[in-house]
């Protein structure tokens, strides 16, 4: 039974991959449960399994066995058309490469989440200029990604993974791409919204990092190896 | 909302061609020219069979024409020998006769007789053909009154000598005078004019026996038949270089109006056997007009079939070339599927996605390759004198078309964008 004060609830989650005759087993039974509001950090070596774990905690991808329980949901049998419904409504992305859309000006690429959503833009407006204004780029919203430095593209990201109101906000090495000085910016914007009350799963190499959140989980091979509260 | 949503695609879609504009061009060029081509060369086929089909439906669907012309002279040598000068040929009366009493469905049959001669008036005087014929010549042939009337029966039958003639001869023989009530003279007969007629396009627009080439000429004097008979007399003599022959010819040409166009068809082999029976040599011929248009339409078909053909494979290979181009942009694109689908893009927005672009780039295409393709004919017209008629159903074609072409060839790069996987996608460097 899923608790019902957690947000994310994962029981035995096991992720397989068959890379050709081999079985790639990336998850080998993990649980974790995350409560509203939280700033939970993932470390671990390289190829233990985090971005396995981000991924389908982001309901990207499904797991080869176990259950997963977002806001009480079952969502780990869900098609594929639900889970793109899932995410689009209630989950937010930051990306280690920001990944914004090239065509784009930053207004727009906050926008994206919004398209598919099926609302009128033009009623979500003001909401957008206002996240970019909370990152910073009140100035900059028809500028094109390409002219913008690193930092200010991940924040654009930031604002675009804000726009749909998420329950939680999941990055991959959000930081990772950055020089110490905009990944200080960066984390401050993070714990910023944590502040304010935003559940944000994180992964990261740095232990200065995940230093910033309130529980570190430690992955290795993937199993957790531990678990700790700052 | 779904509209919105879909402008918003649009725009999108748009925005993304524009950002490698080159290429959205040179990819778009594949279905201008197909477009362009489609119409242009329909309208120019359309304006070739145009002139010929409306020539032809001039002389009368419902008519038949028949014409005398001499025999091949095989036997030249014997006639000089034999010191005969006259040569007789043609039809006659009598056959003019016999087709009024035996062919079915027959509504008229008009005896002409077609005599080149000069029409003068005082000083003045223009080649011209005089052509004995009856009272009901206008409504056989269409033939407009401009002023005055046409002969009558009475004219006929009194054998008088009056004329009615075309409008061109009647500016170029009278720049100052009123031709009505004034006299012309052929030979040394003179005629009194009692109407004019407005240049039309029958077929004694053009000097006999040339029915398909040659200048119009719109030098027409049209005089009682009978008047014809006892005026010019059946012999016409003719010098050429030194030698004279003459000719004894009845009756120049023959049209028989059959009641409708079925009529028309059982009665060419009736009328081709009955003048074979009093025709011991082949010196008639018979001009169907039906007969005419119908070949007219078939070769208008069968080209219009190649030209089909031709724009089909021109389209297919615009076609080729914008799903070649999608399929690279969406390889290219692969980041961004994954962003999209990772933010809520369902399969079928990645779908929409890709077919819009595709739809954008076939139907702006196909929007210029209409304006050229209209305008292209226009100036062909304007250099060389062509008639050309785009025809609105050639547009919606061709247009139609380009954009069939668009879903069609975007379907398959669509789909492949859309059967990412969003985590492979997004690991896409
Ligand atoms: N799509 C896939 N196909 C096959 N194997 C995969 C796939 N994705 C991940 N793996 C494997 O699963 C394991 C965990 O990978 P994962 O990307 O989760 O590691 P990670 O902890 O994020 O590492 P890093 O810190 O380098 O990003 C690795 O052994 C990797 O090779
Ligand atoms: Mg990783």
């Amino acid at each position: 039974m899923p608790d019902p004060e957690a947000i994310i609830e994962i029981k035995q989650v096991e992720k397989i991959f068959q890379v050709g005759e081999v079985e790639v087993r990336a998850l080998r039974g993990v649980d974790l449960s995350i409560a509203e509001g939280s700033f939970v950090a993932i470390m671990g070596p390289s190829g233990s399994g985090k971005s396995t774990m981000l991924n389908i905690l982001g309901c990207l991808d499904r797991p080869t066995r176990g259950q997963y329980y977002l806001g009480g949901e079952d969502v780990s049998q869900m098609d594929d058309d639900t889970l793109s419904t899932v995410r689009g409504k209630r989950l937010g992305f930051i990306f280690q490469s920001y990944n914004l859309i090239a065509q784009l000006t930053v207004i727009e690429n906050i926008q994206v989440p919004l398209i598919y959503q099926g609302v009128e833009l033009k009623d979500y407006e003001e909401r957008c200029q206002e996240l970019a204004a909370l990152v910073g780029l009140a100035d900059r919203l028809d500028h094109r990604p390409t002219q913008l430095s690193g930092g200010q593209q991940q924040r654009v990201a930031i604002a675009r993974s804000l726009v749909n109101d998420p329950l939680m906000i999941l990055a991959d090495e959000p930081t990772g791409n950055l020089d110490s000085q905009t990944e200080q910016e960066v984390l401050e914007i993070i714990e910023k919204l944590n502040a304010d009350g935003k559940t944000i799963v994180m992964v990261t190499h740095e232990d200065a990092v995940a230093a910033r959140a309130q529980r570190v989980v430690h992955m290795r091979d993937g199993v957790i190896a531990r678990d700790v509260q700052n | 909302m779904i509209s919105s949503q879909l402008l918003n695609t649009i725009q999108l879609g748009v925005k993304s061609l524009l950002l490698h504009k080159l290429r959205s061009g040179l990819t778009m060029l594949g279905i201008i020219f197909g477009v362009c081509s489609v119409i242009a060369m329909l309208a120019i086929g359309e304006g070739a069979s145009y002139e010929a089909q409306e020539r032809i439906k001039r002389l009368g669907s419902t008519n038949i024409i028949i014409n005398s012309f001499k025999p091949p002279e095989q036997n030249q040598d014997d006639t000089s020998n034999n010191r005969s000068f006259e040569i007789q040929y043609g039809l006659t009366y009598d056959d003019a006769g016999r087709l009024q009493r035996t062919i079915p469905g027959v509504l008229h049959v008009m005896p002409m007789r077609i005599i080149r001669e000069n029409i003068r008036f005082g000083r003045r005087q223009e080649p011209g053909q005089v052509i004995g014929t009856l009272s009901n010549y206008p409504e056989i042939q269409g033939l407009e009154m401009a002023r005055g009337r046409f002969i009558s029966q009475t004219d006929e039958k009194h054998q008088r000598n009056v004329c009615v003639i075309t409008a061109g001869l009647a500016q170029r023989l009278f720049p100052y005078q009123d031709p009505l009530q004034s006299t012309i003279r052929v030979q040394a007969i003179y005629y009194q004019v009692i109407g004019i007629v407005r240049e039309t396009g029958t077929l004694e627009q053009r000097p006999q026996r040339s029915q398909t080439d040659g200048d119009p000429v719109d030098n027409n004097v049209y005089i009682p038949l009978s008047t014809a008979r006892s005026r010019f007399g059946e012999t016409l003599v003719r010098r050429n270089s030194g030698s004279f022959s003459a000719e004894r010819v009845e009756l120049h040409r023959i049209i028989v109006k059959m009641r409708d166009t079925d009529a028309v068809i059982a009665a060419e082999p009736q009328i081709k056997q009955l003048l074979t029976r009093f025709h011991d040599q082949n010196d008639y011929e018979l001009i169907v007009p039906l007969q005419l248009l119908r070949e007219a339409e078939a070769t208008k078909r069968m080209f219009n079939i190649v030209l089909g053909s031709i724009a089909a494979i021109s389209l297919l290979v615009g076609g080729i070339g914008i799903m070649n181009i999608m399929l690279a942009t969406v390889t290219e694109r692969t980041r961004e599927i994954g962003v999209r689908r990772a933010l809520g893009a369902k399969k079928k927005d990645i779908i929409t996605q890709f077919l819009i672009e595709t739809i954008v780039l076939s139907i702006g295409g196909g929007l210029i390759g209409v304006v050229l393709g209209i305008v292209t004919p226009l100036m062909v017209s304007f250099f060389t004198q062509m008639v050309t008629v785009v025809t609105p159903w050639s547009v919606i074609l061709a247009f139609g078309i380009s954009g069939l072409t668009g879903v069609v060839f975007g379907l398959y790069p669509a789909s492949q964008a859309a059967k990412l996987d969003p985590i492979e996608a997004l690991r896409h460097e």
